[in-house]
């Protein structure tokens, strides 16, 4: 059956003209549009950042800038990428996909969609702005600790604002997403029934929603410490600057499972649509994703085992962050035996989605290492550490975000990418990411420190080899926005079909690419072929043949 | 294509439909369980010292608060080395020191230590030691019944201030405890509303 745009009199308009199109839209599709480029966007802006790091660190000694406006770029380029790259980026494609893919017209509450699209530009445009004023931008890392961060000038209210902005855009996503997902799903989609994409979804959400608020709180105990004489965390009135670490990361860990969640949802959605199999274990992926959520709120301190906690509290964390490699292992294996015996081929999704699996597992091991609290003296605020968390980060959290464009862009503008291109893209990415971040994990094992605009010169050539693959890493990219943009956007690509993938399964193919401005009117009826889990049949578990 | 409406009917019908009040209600309480989120983000500030104060995390329990009445009874089997650590924060300019470095004492004994500050600066300060003990464990078995970390001390400019620290180590200190260090760090705390260590 087809879901075409079936116009009815209430319906027959299309978009408005003009730009007022994007500023008052309500449309899912055009909000995960403008979430999608704003985060592309960003994440340019953060990658200059990076390559400003990456060129002082070229070499020992000061060349380009000077510290505090080095310390400044870490600061900005963490905040940005986080909050501005990965988490837009997330919400944008979650825009897109999950009213397609649980079959209902729209998100659940439309306008509020709009509202948390159209803060975040204001958000950004404060903490941006904060590189123009008198003493800079914020320098005192993303995750400012006081004292140091209250000693930041001016831009220090622009800092907590901002903040505050972004968690109001992400909590009103976290919550559209669950009302959708929970009240609009087509009849006969039954939790279990649904993509994975959109069960990774949910629990995002849940997590954003159990931890923005507090990160809210947390910076605005900052801001009275700074201005209204409260002592939350200055020692003078009785607080506890240790107390801000303990409550800033009890935001902080759920919050880089927010960040790789939706990663693991698009890496079970592509792996089975090019290996021309169901996903293996569908129910043990929804289970060890709500087993790594709940686990996420209870081992915090094991980024501050050095801060001199009790024997007691640095097994419990070390034990605690141990066991989350179990349901992580568990959605490892369950990709694999994804693949196993499957028609594999390998298009530039399926590319990075094993590129995906691969280099984040080395970002997962890497995490393990820093989780036994005894190394973990020497590893901590080393360069070990920024080689881990950007492992789980660009080859983790990015590359799932560039297959799940590469493999929804048909849909959305109805037109292939190369994929010569897509390939180049592909290993050019792999390759230099590889470059960049691989020389710090024996950078960070000998001993340098991060944060740091200078280092003693034994790391000099770990330093220029990750200074050279960040620059081309940084170059490639523009291989993909024009692949993009040339090929798909603006439609000089081979026109696609609606299926786009033959091995791709779900409601969202059923529509015609490009997907009509409003699909699924009317609630779609869920044919037992388009479900992810083996829920669907279980007696057919090869699925190649077609619905009846 | 007319398919019955189940209860997820599409969100924008405009003909009665019965989701629209559903997903706003859901809304709400998610929204609500975002305004307790932030609130528990505030009430884990009492947990925190809640905490502390039971396990004497960051020596901020008991062994440093004032007590009108410490018993002695001294255990001249044992012998602990007490060290002193005298710190002035953020560079201002005070004199700051203990008048010993180090003591030995037998457990149960009181002791007192005098310790010296002077404002070199030009104007006046509020100035508040917070102290702080190492290791953690022996915290709650400093006690103390006089100490000028208990409230916050005016220092005019130039002002010029002898303080006797008296305490004991509580007997029951962890046999494998050999030494404590008691550190006192100098802040500015003037204009801060002093809320209690």
């Amino acid at each position: 059956m087809s879901h075409a745009a079936t116009h009815d009199e209430h319906h027959d308009h299309g978009p408005e003209a003009g730009i007022m199109r994007w500023i008052k839209t309500t449309n899912h599709k055009d909000l995960g549009t403008l979430y999608l480029w704003f985060s592309m966007i960003m994440f340019f802006i953060g990658g200059l950042m990076s390559l400003v790091i990456r060129a002082e660190l070229f070499e020992p000694g000061l060349q380009f800038v000077q510290p505090e406006f080095f310390n400044q770029m870490t600061t900005m380029h963490a905040l940005v990428m986080i909050f501005g790259g990965v988490m837009p980026a997330f919400v944008g494609l979650a825009n897109w996909m999950i009213p397609m893919m649980v079959g209902c017209s729209d998100l659940a509450l439309p306008r509020v969609n709009n509202w948390g699209f159209w803060i975040l530009p204001f958000a950004f445009g404060l903490l941006l702005s904060t590189l123009f004023m008198d003493g800079g931008a914020p320098a005192a890392g993303w995750t400012m600790y006081p004292p140091l961060v209250l000693q930041t000038g001016d831009a220090f209210p622009f800092l907590i604002f901002a903040i505050h902005l972004m968690g109001i855009s992400s909590i009103t996503g976290a919550i559209n997403v669950i009302v959708t997902i929970l009240n609009m799903r087509a009849p006969q989609m039954t939790l279990l029934k649904m993509p994975l994409f959109v069960w990774s979804w949910l629990i995002t959400a849940y997590l954003l929603l159990a931890v923005m608020p507090v990160l809210a709180g947390a910076v605005t105990m900052l801001l009275t410490d700074k201005y209204f004489g409260t002592s939350f965390f200055t020692a003078a009135g009785g607080g506890d600057p240790v107390m801000f670490q303990h409550i800033f990361w009890f935001f902080g860990h759920p919050e880089v499972y927010i960040l790789i969640l939706p990663a693991f949802g698009i890496v079970s959605t592509i792996i089975p649509t090019f290996a021309r199999k169901r996903l293996f274990g569908y129910d043990s992926m929804v289970y060890a994703m709500a087993s790594i959520a709940f686990l996420s709120f209870i081992v915090w301190a094991h980024h501050m085992f050095t801060v001199g906690m009790p024997l007691a509290a640095e097994l419990f964390f070390m034990f605690a962050t141990m066991l989350i490699a179990v349901p992580t292992g568990v959605k490892v294996f369950n990709w694999i035996a994804t693949m196993w015996r499957g028609s594999m081929t390998f298009e530039t999704p399926m590319l990075f989605a094993l590129g995906f699996v691969f280099l984040f597992t080395i970002g997962g091991f890497s995490g393990l290492m820093l989780a036994i609290a005894p190394v973990d003296f020497q590893y901590h605020d080393s360069y070990f550490v920024v080689a881990h968390f950007h492992y789980v980060l660009v080859p983790g959290a990015v590359f799932s975000i560039i297959a799940a464009i590469y493999y929804w862009i048909p849909k959305w503008t109805g037109h292939m990418y190369n994929e010569r291109l897509g390939q180049i893209h592909f290993w050019l990415s792999a390759i230099f990411i590889n470059v960049t971040f691989f020389p710090q994990h024996f950078a960070g094992l000998a001993g340098m420190p991060r944060r740091i605009p200078d280092y003693a010169t034994q790391f000099t050539d770990w330093n220029v080899i990750s200074s050279v693959g960040a620059f081309v890493y940084f170059v490639v990219q523009f291989v993909w926005a024009y692949n993009m943009i040339v090929n798909c956007i603006m439609k000089k690509g081979e026109p696609a079909t609606s299926r786009v993938w033959e091995g791709a399964h779900g409601l969202e193919w059923t529509v015609p690419s490009p997907a009509p401005y409003h699909t699924f009117e009317e609630p779609p009826v869920l044919d037992e072929s388009e479900v992810q889990g083996a829920h669907a049949d279980e007696h057919q578990h090869e699925v190649q043949g077609k619905p009846a | 294509m007319s398919e019955p409406r189940t209860q997820s009917a599409p969100a924008e019908a405009p003909a009665g439909a019965p989701a629209k009040p559903r997903r706003l209600v859901r809304g709400g309480q998610l929204l609500l369980v975002a305004v307790a989120m932030f609130g528990f983000g505030y009430a884990l500030v009492p947990l925190y010292g809640f905490i502390c104060d039971i396990t004497g995390l960051n020596g901020t329990n008991r062994g440093l608060k004032l007590e009108a009445q410490v018993d002695e009874a001294v255990d001249s089997t044992r012998t602990v080395r007490v060290e002193f650590l005298t710190t002035v924060n953020n560079n201002l300019p005070w004199e700051f020191s203990a008048s010993q470095s180090s003591l030995e004492v037998h457990p149960g004994q009181f002791h007192t230590v005098t310790f010296e500050a002077r404002n070199l600066a030009e104007r006046d300060y509020l100035a508040q030691a917070t102290p702080s003990v190492v290791p953690w464990n022996a915290a709650q078995y400093v006690r103390k019944t006089e100490c000028f970390c208990f409230s916050p001390q005016d220092f005019a400019s130039g002002e010029h201030k002898i303080m006797p620290v008296r305490f004991l180590i509580d007997p029951a200190l962890p046999p494998e405890v050999e030494t404590i260090t008691l550190s006192y760090t100098f802040f500015d705390a003037t204009g801060l509303a002093r809320s209690d260590i």
